[in-house]
Order: C-alpha cells, then structure tokens, then sequence
C-alpha cells in the first residue's frame, strides 16, 4: 500500500464482495433448491433460503442417479489420466531434453502440435478409432503389403481389433493424448543446468537413474501443479464419456449423469422436472474437483498459468 | 542451449515412443481420417469411400443451417468473452490492490474453474428456468416474459450467461498473475510523480497488460468454440428451434444423431481450420509476454 485511500478501498471491497456473490448465485439456489422438497421448488414465488430437505434430497440423488458406481468410474477415470499423464509427460520431456539424437525436434514438435486441436474439434473421427484402436495399423499394414505377406506365408490373416468403447482404457487414453504436461516438463527441465548431468555421469549414473534420483524428486511441484490440473480436467469430461460409454450402469461417470437427470431438455414434456433431486446431485458432482483446486490452490494456480491449458 | 547428453540413444527412443504411438493413434490418426472424409463419401452399402473432392464442403458452406451455427458461435464467442474478460479484468485490478481479505477474494474468484460445464448449466438451467427458477418472478408479470424454452435470443443469453461465468476464473487467474509481474517499482515511480491509484490503473497497469490481454483473448474465444459443448448439451441442446446450435454441437448432432460423417468432418476441418489458426495468432502474443515477464 503506497499511499492512504480510504474512500477507494470501501469501493475495492464492494466491488469484490458484489464479484463473490454474484460468481456464487448459480450455486446458491442450486443449495436451496436441493434443501427443499418438489412441491416448495416449483412453487411460484420461488424459495431464496434453504429448507430441510438437504440430506433427504442428497440421498435421494445419490441412489437415482446410482452414483456410488458412477463414482468409482469417475474417480478411476480421473486417477487414470492423472497417473498416465504425468508418467508420459514425464518421460517425454526426458528424452526430448536429455537427449540428443536426429528425431528430437521433430518429436518434440510432433507433440507440440497436439495443443492446437483439442478433443472435441476432432471427436467424429476419434471417435471411430476408438471403435478399434488398432486400425490405424491395420490400415497401415494393408497398405503396404504386411497383411497380404503374412497372409501368403502362413495362411493366416490378421485383424487386429481392440474395441476400447465401454471401458476405462477407452475413458481415460484419448485424454492423455495432448501436450499440456509434455510442455511443463520440457520447460523445467531446460533450466536444469548442465553441471547437474555431469555429475551424474561422472558418478557413474545412467540416465534412468539420473531421472529417478535426481529429476523427479525436482519435479515434485511440477507434478503436483499438473495432477491437480489433470484431475479438474478429467473428472469434468462431458463429451467424450458421453459416447464412448453406451454401459452406462457399468462404466458411467458422474458428469455425464447429470444430463439424463433432467429428461425433457429443450420446451414442453412429460411431468414436472425434479429439480430438487437434479440439484443436489450437481452439488454433489462439483465436490471433488472444488475439493482439489480450493485445497491445493497454490499447486493449481502455478500449473494453470505454466502449461498454458 | 545443453551440452550435456546421455550417450544412449535407444533409452531416448523407447522413452518417447509410448506419447508418440498415444498421440499417432487418437491425435494424428483421427485428424487424418477426418481430412479424408471430408473429402470422400461412404457408398451406402459398403464398397469403400468414393472421392467427390470438394462437395462436402460445398454442401457444408452452402447450408442455411451451417452459417445460422456459424452466427450463433461468433455471437456466443463475443459475448461470453466479453462479459467473462471484462468481470475478471475489473476483479483481479481491485484483487490486485491486496487489501485485507485477499486471500479470501481469490480463492472466492477461483473456484468456479472446477465445476464441470454440465453442472454450471444445470444449475443456470435452474436459475433461468420460466417455470421454477428465480427468473419465474419475471413471469408473474406477465406470462412469458422470459422463456428460453421458446425464445431463442433467451436461450442465447442463457448459456452466454452460463459460459461467461464458467471462464470468469481462469482470466481472473491469469489478469491477476499479469499485474503481479508487473515490477513494485514502476507503481512506486507512478505514486512518487502524483498519480493516483485509479490513473496508475489507466496509464500503467492496462497498457502493460496488453499482451495477457491478447492472450486470453485468443483463449477464451478457441475455448468458446470447443469447451461450450457440455453447456449446450445440458441447457439447450441447440434449440429452440436452433437459436443455441453452436458449431461444435452441430458436428456432434450431424456425425452422431444425423450419422454424416462425411459433412460433419467437412465441418471439422472447418472448425479446426479456425483453431489453428487463432492458435497460430496466439502464439506470437505469448512470445510478447514472455517479453515483457523477462
């Protein structure tokens, strides 16, 4: 504070506390809406307080929308990305800045072009391949004549086939398959000095070791900032579980769910939307990830701003 | 630049490799197969793609329905950003000055960042319900006063509203990390020569911004086009009578409902096109910014 402002910092905290409340208003009445029973929530005029509803409604939601298997899912899901990205990420970026062989640039750009086009620009053609993630391959092999080789020696021919709709592998893989973490990495790794390779070298250390005894423990934050990011974006996927889980009593996850709470979506249909029951089961569904960026703000904050998402 | 290596390269190779083969199958792969789409047709009964050349986007750009999604995303792109940029702007100036309760703000400011898209629209869904919701009062006036249910420019302002609100947080992050870079001494020089808080706001701290500002800009809009799935999915599914059918959500009706998948990989090639190239747009104000940080 440089000088004494009194008048302009009445006006700051007004105007933040009006920021505060209004961020909070689409929150708020999904609170009250999911304290109240259906009869108070439809009601003309509607409720601004909570009632006493709350954990009869919670429950309600809960057992409808069968989240107790949903969030499993959810959760595996979003461990899943958190685990594979940060692994990959990590191994990536190792090997395109610790390394110098004649394919570097143009993985490391092979990668880097993976930011521009986010899943859901592609989703038609993704989609497809997920059907069967082999047959990029496949293709690949007909195209140039393996598939016919092998089938004039031994009189078998290949099909490759591995259906990756409905299950986790088909969940959480297309979501690794961007460059968000990749980048983090590189860019810390690039500050690392060369004196610090030396002299894992001169002390005998390969470069597996190097990156377990010496990288990773430095990256520590740098992998908290990213799991925390990966978390809030795995767990928050719409579109992509949408079609890939037709089983959704098997394999689906919470977020999806909320949308086949309220059945009739666009004008006029069937009975009276239980918006006591789909609200709590949002209130539910915000939780985690609230939990994940309030209790490791820090880690999120910094992540956020150094990837770039 | 690094001098220091390890020698093995095979290590390099079979490190790289598992990101490579992920990103060849779900990234380049899908990306190509789009590009061929777009520009073939599925025989009806099998027997492969036909080449028709550039008769998929010809029907694309000739669809009435097609430019009424392109309007609908560039008016819910300029909206939303507008509103969320300008709210998180003006929160993260007064943030910013750190008075007491800071902490407190910011993490106040933060934390719609972690809701799903799904659920913001589910719950704005509610606050914006004609029929139940707070927005009902308006109703008692006089019946239908507000109905997004059965007025487009309402739907459309709904999930502005929605989509605004759900970015509101990460330009807050961002405009507040761009001020604090902004080095103590330039403030201090500002207040030493008489300028007070709010022109030091104006002649300092907006102008040195700029380049944060062109950032997420770019973002918000790329985002717009991309992440506004899930809003109008759960609020409107692109009606009524397609007032809210934003791009992207027309790839998804037309691929997956219509099962086109011909016309709906001409329009995301389309879609992508634009991506790219905001992105490539993007990328030279980043450099700026990294300028400016040092």
């Amino acid at each position: 504070m440089i000088e004494r402002t009194p008048i302009l910092n009445v006006a700051t905290h007004v105007i933040m506390f009006s920021g505060l409340l209004l961020l909070l208003v689409p929150v708020w009445f999904a609170f009250v809406a999911s304290t109240h029973t259906m009869q108070a929530v439809n009601a003309i005029p509607p409720e601004f307080l909570p009632g006493d509803q709350f954990f009869t409604n919670i429950e309600a939601a809960w057992t409808r929308a069968d989240f107790a298997t949903k969030f499993v899912n959810s959760m595996i899901v979003a461990v899943g990305v958190v685990v594979g990205k940060v692994a990959i990420a990590a191994i990536t970026a190792f090997s395109i800045v610790f390394f110098n062989y004649r394919l570097r640039q143009l993985a490391f750009w092979m990668v880097f072009i993976t930011l521009m086009l986010p899943l859901e620009v592609r989703i038609v053609p993704t989609f497809a391949v997920a059907a069967n993630a082999l047959s990029p391959f496949q293709v690949l092999m007909n195209l140039f004549g393996i598939t016919a080789l092998v089938e004039a020696v031994s009189g078998v021919r290949v099909e490759l086939n591995w259906n990756l709709l409905n299950s986790y592998t088909g969940l959480i893989l297309p979501l690794v398959a961007t460059a968000t973490g990749t980048f983090l990495y590189r860019q810390f790794f690039l500050t690392i000095p060369d004196e610090l390779v030396e002299a894992a070298k001169m002390d005998g250390a390969g470069p597996i070791r190097f990156l377990r005894d010496t990288l990773i423990p430095l990256s520590k934050t740098n992998m908290a900032a990213l799991a925390t990011i990966m978390f809030v974006f795995a767990w928050n996927q719409y579109l992509w579980p949408l079609l890939v889980i037709t089983d959704t009593a098997n394999f689906g996850v919470v977020v999806v769910e909320l949308g086949r709470l309220i059945p009739d979506m666009t004008t006029t249909g069937g009975g009276i939307p239980e918006w006591h029951t789909a609200m709590a089961a949002t209130l539910i569904v915000m939780v985690p990830p609230l939990l994940v960026v309030v209790l490791m703000q820090r880690w999120f904050v910094r992540g956020l701003i150094n990837t770039d998402k | 630049m690094r001098r220091a290596y390890f020698k093995d390269n095979r290590i390099a190779y079979l490190l790289v490799a598992p990101q490579l083969l992920i990103i060849f199958v779900f990234f380049y792969w899908p990306t190509g197969e789009a590009l061929f789409w777009a520009f073939t047709l599925e025989q009806p009964w099998g027997g492969g793609n036909e080449w028709v050349g550039l008769d998929n986007l010809n029907a694309v750009l000739s669809d009435g329905r097609y430019w009424n999604a392109v309007v609908v995303s560039v008016i819910f792109a300029l909206a939303s950003t507008a509103l969320a940029m300008g709210m998180a702007l003006i929160l993260a100036i007064f943030a910013d000055r750190q008075l007491r309760g800071y902490k407190f703000y910011r993490i106040g400011m933060i934390w719609p960042y972690a809701i799903a898209a799904p659920a913001v629209g589910l719950a704005f869904r509610f606050v914006f319900n004609p029929d139940a919701g707070i927005m009902s009062y308006l109703n008692t006036i006089s019946a239908d006063v507000w109905n997004p249910t059965l007025n487009g420019t309402h739907a459309l302002i709904m999930i502005v509203v929605a989509g605004a609100w759900k970015q509101v947080a990460y330009n807050f992050i961002f405009f507040l990390a761009g001020l604090q870079s902004i080095p103590k001494s330039i403030t201090e020089a500002g207040a030493m020569d008489g300028a007070s808080v709010l022109r030091r706001v104006r002649d300092l701290q907006l102008p040195l911004l700029a380049p944060t500002f062109f950032f997420l800009l770019v973002i918000n809009i790329t985002d717009s086009f991309t992440d506004s799935f899930g809003i109008v999915d759960v609020m409107t599914q692109g009606g009524p009578a397609r007032a809210t059918d934003l791009l992207v959500y027309k790839i998804y009706t037309d691929g997956f409902k219509g099962l086109d998948y011909s016309g709906a990989a001409a329009q995301s090639i389309i879609l992508m096109s634009l991506v790219i190239l905001l992105t490539v747009f993007q990328f030279r104000y980043i450099e700026r910014r990294v300028h400016y940080t040092g």
